[in-house]
């Protein structure tokens, strides 16, 4: 398998009771509530860690982008990805991903990865998604046409890669009269895209088209449901006509590894609740604006949520045992990786390892013990 | 008595249209939530005038054609709607969304209007008066910050509990529709503004004094922006005009087409 260090970088030092005054830990959550000086620690800290991830055998390191958020600090993760680079010698680094509906101009997302591919010499790894709901709250931009923008920012910053410019762009909504890379990428065609998704049926197909195999990344699931989606993605590769490898296929998760499962839990239960109830936790209407699923999904995810109720704080325990988060002795923890990637046949593993207010102490035990007493048993 | 519900075709869009009365046509132009049942506002219009109240393209069972993205798309369609619907002239009235596309109708070609009633249309943006944000608003909220009367809230959310499926997924297609047309740039369309003197048609603009979406104060920005418009407010009344006073809404549109301005 290949390995990632992932990191989201949440404000920890966030007074949750002045959090739960608001909708969300997201664009209406008073940005007094953020200390720089405890900000720029936290920046510190999350660099340091995943600098770290790559001594300790990491083969990709990985940073994303969230807008007006506690939960993700990095509304432009190319910046990270520019100190990563001059920190780092051989991991990968991905960027997973750029939202980019997001843009009124994506060739500045295809310029800006472009520019950290040549200083990186090809170590780069682009993702590119949606973005979360929330993201058109805080954007303005209209999630009805977001899935239109995804398909047509798509084409235009592929194109910008690999067609010899000046060329034009006409779309309905990005229209560029010279698309014209200075620089282009280092990597030939271009660097990998990754597809990060909560499963969407239209983007499995699209990812799984053969003009694009992507790798597929399900991210934040029970495993019932990463098994399930990660198999559609196989099940589509094989309706186009191939068998998709490993390198295609993945999931990014909350790991937490101790010497027991009684210590992993007791370790991991603040940072894996507050994670999920504090600085994800979502109304509905914001997570899931008109338009940002397509109808007949949103349907199904509106019935869905009307049979589940009203909505309840989860336990560590609960999302433990839905395998939402991996927690546990190394044992338990390798047992469960190697579980669901034989069941689905996937290549990547996309671990967080710090998520919620886990400390920075602890964050380091879980890195070592996960790269010492998981990673080598999981390697092919 | 609810009016009969019949399809109706103009170019190649079929939409559900609502039908009562005889008289001078009078054309309703329904809000971001949808056709809404036949209200006792346009019952009262209809013991004096052909009540019309088609549902838009994009919402609810009417067609959803692609070409109509956006709010001037709408509009083009109401302006081959009315010339296909009568060789009179139409009193053209709408609510929020639909006054807004009433709006952008008028502004486009009043030759076939004849009378053009507002009540709260979205459309313009007041610099320093923020709207209300009903994307953002949950299920109780939004219904609660439509109307001044809390007890009216109660009363509809009361019934919003025996919701069928099929009512749920209308209402979804309807929030759908809603989002494509009033996202952004919000509610509004930022060459309106400078438009509206084109209205030359006896216009009336209505608001409720308690508007927590539009604030009150944009009824003047229309006034002042409409030639010889007349603007009344209705105390203790909401955005949801039409539901909340209808009494006082189909006197204010009577009014102004027996042609007192």
């Amino acid at each position: 398998m290949q390995f990632t260090f992932f990191h989201l970088m949440p404000y920890r030092p966030l007074d949750m009771a002045e959090r739960h005054k608001h909708r969300a830990a997201w664009v209406v959550l008073p940005n007094s509530l953020y200390d720089p000086k405890k900000g720029a620690d936290e920046y510190q800290s999350y660099v340091d860690q995943l600098v770290y991830a790559e001594q300790l055998g990491f083969d990709v390191i990985a940073v994303n982008e969230h807008h007006q958020t506690a939960y993700g600090l990095m509304p432009a993760p190319n910046l990270i990805a520019g100190m990563l680079i001059a920190r780092t010698t051989k991991a990968k680094i991905a960027i997973i991903g750029r939202a980019l509906p997001l843009v009124n101009n994506p060739v500045n997302i295809a310029e800006e990865f472009a520019m950290l591919d040549n200083l990186s010499r090809g170590r780069i790894i682009t993702g590119f998604v949606r973005g979360i709901g929330n993201e058109y709250h805080a954007t303005g931009i209209n999630p009805f046409f977001s899935h239109e923008r995804y398909q047509e920012a798509h084409d235009l910053i592929v194109q910008a890669w690999t067609r010899p410019g000046p060329f034009s762009f006409e779309g309905e909504h990005y229209n560029v009269r010279y698309v014209n890379l200075w620089p282009r990428p280092y990597q030939t065609p271009h660097p990998p895209i990754w597809i990060p998704s909560q499963g969407s049926s239209e983007t499995i197909k699209w990812a799984a088209d053969p003009q694009r195999k992507y790798p597929f990344l399900v991210t934040f699931s029970a495993r019932d449901l990463v098994a399930r989606y990660l198999n559609m993605y196989r099940e589509q590769a094989r309706q186009f006509g191939y068998e998709a490898s490993p390198d295609q296929i993945g999931w990014a998760t909350p790991i937490y590894v101790a010497d027991t499962d009684e210590r992993a839990r007791a370790e991991a239960r603040a940072g894996v609740e507050t994670l999920f109830n504090d600085f994800l936790a979502t109304p509905f209407q914001m997570l899931l604006p008109p338009g940002y699923m397509s109808l007949p999904s949103m349907k199904n995810t509106m019935r869905m949520r009307k049979a589940l109720g009203a909505r309840k704080r989860l336990t560590a325990d609960e999302l433990i045992e839905s395998g939402t988060v991996v927690v546990g002795s190394p044992r338990t923890v390798r047992d469960e990786l190697s579980r669901l990637r034989d069941a689905t046949g996937a290549g990547k593993l996309i671990a967080m390892l710090q998520f919620g207010v886990l400390p920075d102490e602890l964050t380091r035990r879980n890195m070592e013990m996960f790269a010492s007493e998981v990673m080598p048993h999981l390697k092919n | 008595m609810p009016a009969a519900v019949s399809s109706h075709k103009v170019r190649d869009v079929t939409v559900r249209m609502m039908r009562q009365g005889s008289g001078p046509p009078l054309l309703y132009l329904h809000g971001a939530n949808g056709l809404p049942p036949w209200l006792p506002m346009l019952e009262t219009l209809s013991r004096q005038f052909e009540v019309i109240v088609p549902e838009h393209p994009g919402f609810g069972l009417s067609d959803n054609p692609p070409w109509i993205r956006n709010v001037g798309d709408l509009a083009m369609y109401y302006l081959d709607f009315i010339e296909a619907l009568s060789p009179h002239p139409v009193n053209l009235v709408g609510l929020s969304l639909g006054g807004w596309v009433a709006a952008e109708v008028a502004v486009r070609n009043c030759t076939r209007l004849a009378t053009l009633s507002l009540l709260a249309p979205a459309g313009l943006r007041v610099k320093g008066v923020p709207m209300g944000d009903n994307f953002i608003w949950d299920g109780e909220e939004s219904v609660r910050n439509l109307y001044h009367d809390q007890s009216l809230a109660d009363r509809l959310l009361a019934q919003a509990q025996s919701m069928t499926d099929d009512d749920a997924d209308l209402a979804l297609t309807n929030r759908f529709a809603a989002a494509k047309f009033g996202w952004e740039p919000r509610w509004f369309n930022p060459g309106l503004e400078r438009w509206l003197h084109r209205i030359s048609v006896r216009t009336l603009i209505v608001w409720g004094d308690d508007d927590k979406l539009f604030p009150a104060a944009y009824a003047a920005r229309w006034g002042e922006r409409i030639p010889g418009s007349r603007v009344e407010i209705i105390p203790d009344c909401g955005h949801g005009i039409a539901l909340e006073k209808p009494d006082a809404a189909a006197k204010e549109i009577m009014r102004l087409i027996a042609g007192m301005r």
